[in-house]
């Protein structure tokens, strides 16, 4: 016991004390935010531009309904030739030419208008150009009709779904997304917390091998005692890495935001949410989400399937270490790690964000080398504790056999120089 | 004498190979005992099995009449063949870190460190880091963690390789040293001159068998021919080659010397004495050099694992 604490000690001050790692701590969370506020910046010139779009209406009714905004500037060339406007349009070197022609029937006009540009023009100006002209042609075939307008639109009814679970509780649309976003970020960061410090783990192992320390080592302490100690000390290395990362990319954030008035938000993708966000109502009710989730639960599991999942692939990586002798040759044995992470990755973003209770889901959340990343993802939608419990013990009997498996190769790995060993001979290593 | 190491029939097979083959061993109490073999022979695997680095398939390991269990590991030293340190330690920290594994305080460590590193006049490496240093240097610092603790039995593994002449004699009478105070040594080694100087008791193993052991002038005895090397001055050595070529089983001999001198191997019969021998040549010639012929281990060696295969 006391020299598995010794053994830990010495790999955190190797890896804390190692230049590349405290580079990396105080540099990743500089450039993360460099690139966030670089891409928000760049996103707000691109929507500065004001585009010059000319139209040449035939038919003539349609020159009231295009409205210049700040982004799009409508030009009306109806007076000159069609040729005429083309030519002025390239000569001022314009965004594009929108032709509406005169036809017979509404229906043959809505087939036959045409946009010229040099470039394939922007997809949202090209929908917005075609909201404003095939509302007004649904109007002029309502009025055809005998139909009036103002009546339509009065008729017009809106529906806002209000959800409520069985015991009475309103909740908000969102709360599906805030649940999303729970999952996503924990498995999320399950994943990249494996594959960066169980890394680490196996580059560890490969230096003793390399500077043939180990043989001195291992006449003092048990192989597996030593493996052991690598992932615990790599791993608190790792949980002070990450803790770094998050408390200054938090502050560089927030100066970020403050000074720059950058919007930190991927613009877009949060435009509808934001629109929905406007409402106090809603902000709260989203409040009230995050509140009502499971928090214990969450925060248990998330530990029980971090550490699990941690364990699980760094022993593997151990091995992996144990078994090579350079980091060139361990290519060769990454696939059964990095495959099952991609996977239960891809499983939840997908899979579980579609259907939390599908059968998919629920295979990959039992299944030991995915259950902590998509079980995670799962938790926040509510998870019977039953299939918690299974997914649970599936994970720690894995662990348990895949340890001792990891620890076989490991043991007789760390002896064996100058071999480029096979699939085959590790199986052969576990039986000596 | 109690034997301070005992493995009783031990057996290691990987797979397929057989590393080990039933290889018993007795290693008395404050000898210095040589294990030789060929490269592949089957010497690390005794070694790390000794160490409980590896389990045997079968047989046991006595450590001063105990089965060996994981407590011993503080009563071994050991310096394996391939070692290293980690490089970008500092050279004090490693030490004590190494001495800490095999359960020194910290305290105690520190304190026995410096006494070694001021006998090996290396105290100002303590901050330098290994990568600093020449491999010759490194070594020393493996010697120190490897005795550090006071072991009942160290164990090296070719431990000169990497010293220069100078620092292999200051390790040498180290090692010698440590006999003296009670520690006993298993020395693995392919350098012949320095079992012949140091061991007292060798075992020799070949393919995975040992194929002799016991204590190194008993093994001399028994190899040993009743063959004399003998120097004579004469006047006429043709006549007296011939009368001796008659009279005994001759062989030439060679060695350096001022004069000219008639020399031969003579091997005797069991009837004959070396002082029958002696009064014959003294008629004869003048006797200026008179050896009997001891088998060196190398002659040992070579000739034990040859008649085996």
């Amino acid at each position: 016991m006391n020299n598995l604490k010794l053994i830990i000690k010495r790999e955190f001050i190797a890896r804390v004390r190692n230049r590349t790692f405290v580079v990396m701590t105080f540099l990743s969370p500089l450039i993360f935010v460099g690139m966030i506020s670089l891409i928000a910046w760049l996103a707000t010139l691109n929507n500065d531009e004001v585009r010059e779009i000319a139209f040449f209406d035939e038919t003539g009714s349609f020159i009231s309904d295009f409205k210049s905004s700040d982004q799009i500037n409508y030009i009306d060339y109806s007076n000159l030739t069609l040729n005429n406007a083309k030519d002025s349009v390239v000569l001022k070197n314009l965004y594009g030419l929108l032709y509406i022609p005169k036809k017979q029937s509404n229906v043959e006009l809505a087939k036959s208008i045409q946009f010229y540009a040099d470039e394939a023009p922007n997809i949202s100006i090209l929908n917005d150009i075609e909201k404003v002209i095939a509302n007004k042609l649904t109007n002029q075939n309502f009025e055809d009709k005998g139909l009036d307008l103002n009546i339509i639109e009065n008729s017009k009814a809106k529906v806002n779904i209000q959800i409520e679970n069985f015991s009475g509780e309103k909740t908000s649309k969102m709360s599906n997304y805030v649940k999303m976003i729970f999952g996503g970020a924990a498995g999320y960061f399950l994943m990249m917390f494996i594959i960066i410090y169980g890394n680490m783990v196996m580059r560890s192992v490969i230096e003793e091998k390399a500077n043939r320390i180990i043989e001195i080592i291992i006449s003092s302490v048990k192989p597996l005692q030593l493996m052991m100690g690598k992932i615990l000390g790599t791993s608190l290395a790792g949980i002070l890495q990450f803790a770094i990362w998050i408390l200054l990319g938090g502050i560089l954030l927030t100066i970020a935001t403050s000074f720059f008035g950058v919007d930190p938000q991927p613009v877009g993708v949060d435009a509808s949410m934001a629109m929905q966000e406007s409402n106090q109502e809603d902000i709260q009710l989203i409040l009230q989400d995050i509140l009502k989730l499971p928090l214990l639960t969450l925060i248990t599991s998330f530990l029980i399937y971090f550490i699990g999942g941690y364990f699980l692939y760094s022993s593997i990586y151990a091995a992996i270490g144990a078994a090579v002798d350079s980091e060139t040759d361990s290519q060769q044995f990454m696939l059964p790690v990095i495959l099952p992470l991609m996977l239960g990755i891809y499983v939840g973003f997908f899979s579980v964000i579609e259907n939390p209770h599908g059968t998919i889901s629920t295979v990959f959340s039992m299944i030991p080398l995915t259950s902590p990343i998509v079980m995670l993802m799962r938790i926040p939608f509510g998870v019977h504790w039953w299939e918690v419990l299974i997914s649970i013990m599936l994970l720690i009997g894995s662990i348990i056999f895949i340890t001792w498996l990891a620890g076989r190769i490991y043991r007789v790995g760390i002896l064996m120089y100058g071999k480029k060993p096979t699939y085959k001979e590790l199986f052969k290593w576990l039986k000596y | 004498m109690t034997n301070l190491l005992e493995v009783r029939q031990a057996t290691k097979r990987f797979g397929t190979f057989t590393a080990l083959n039933n290889v018993s061993i007795q290693v008395p109490k404050g000898s210095i005992f040589g294990l030789l073999g060929p490269n592949g022979a089957g010497k690390t695997t005794l070694i790390r099995i000794i160490n409980q680095i590896t389990l045997p398939d079968e047989g046991t390991v006595l450590l001063d009449n105990e089965l060996l269990k994981p407590e011993h590991i503080k009563d071994i030293g050991y310096l394996p063949e391939e070692r290293g340190l980690y490089k970008s330690m500092k050279v004090g920290e490693q030490a004590l870190y190494l001495a800490q594994l095999k359960g020194l305080s910290k305290k105690e460590a520190k304190e026995r460190l410096k006494y070694w590193f001021d006998k090996f006049e290396i105290t100002h490496w303590w901050n330098k880091k290994i990568q600093e240093l020449s491999k010759g240097m490194a070594q020393k610092v493996q010697f120190i963690v490897t005795v550090l603790h006071r072991p009942k039995l160290l164990i090296f593994d070719e431990p000169f390789s990497g010293f220069d002449p100078i620092n292999a004699n200051v390790i040498k009478d180290e090692i010698l040293q440590l006999r003296d105070e009670g520690s006993t040594v298993i020395f693995s080694t392919h350098r012949m001159e320095s079992v012949e100087e140091l061991c007292d008791h060798i075992a020799l193993i070949n393919k995975s068998k040992k194929i002799l052991d016991g204590k190194l002038s008993d093994i001399k005895r028994a190899y040993k021919s009743n063959t004399f090397e003998v120097g004579l001055s004469t006047e006429n050595t043709k006549d007296l080659y011939q009368t001796l070529d008659e009279k005994f089983k001759i062989t030439p001999a060679d060695f350096k010397t001022i004069d000219d001198q008639l020399k031969v191997k003579i091997t005797l019969d069991q009837n004959t004495s070396s002082n029958d021998l002696l009064s014959f040549l003294s008629d004869k010639a003048q006797v200026m050099r008179f050896n009997e012929v001891i088998p060196g281990v190398n002659e040992i060696f070579i000739k034990t694992i040859t008649d085996n295969e």
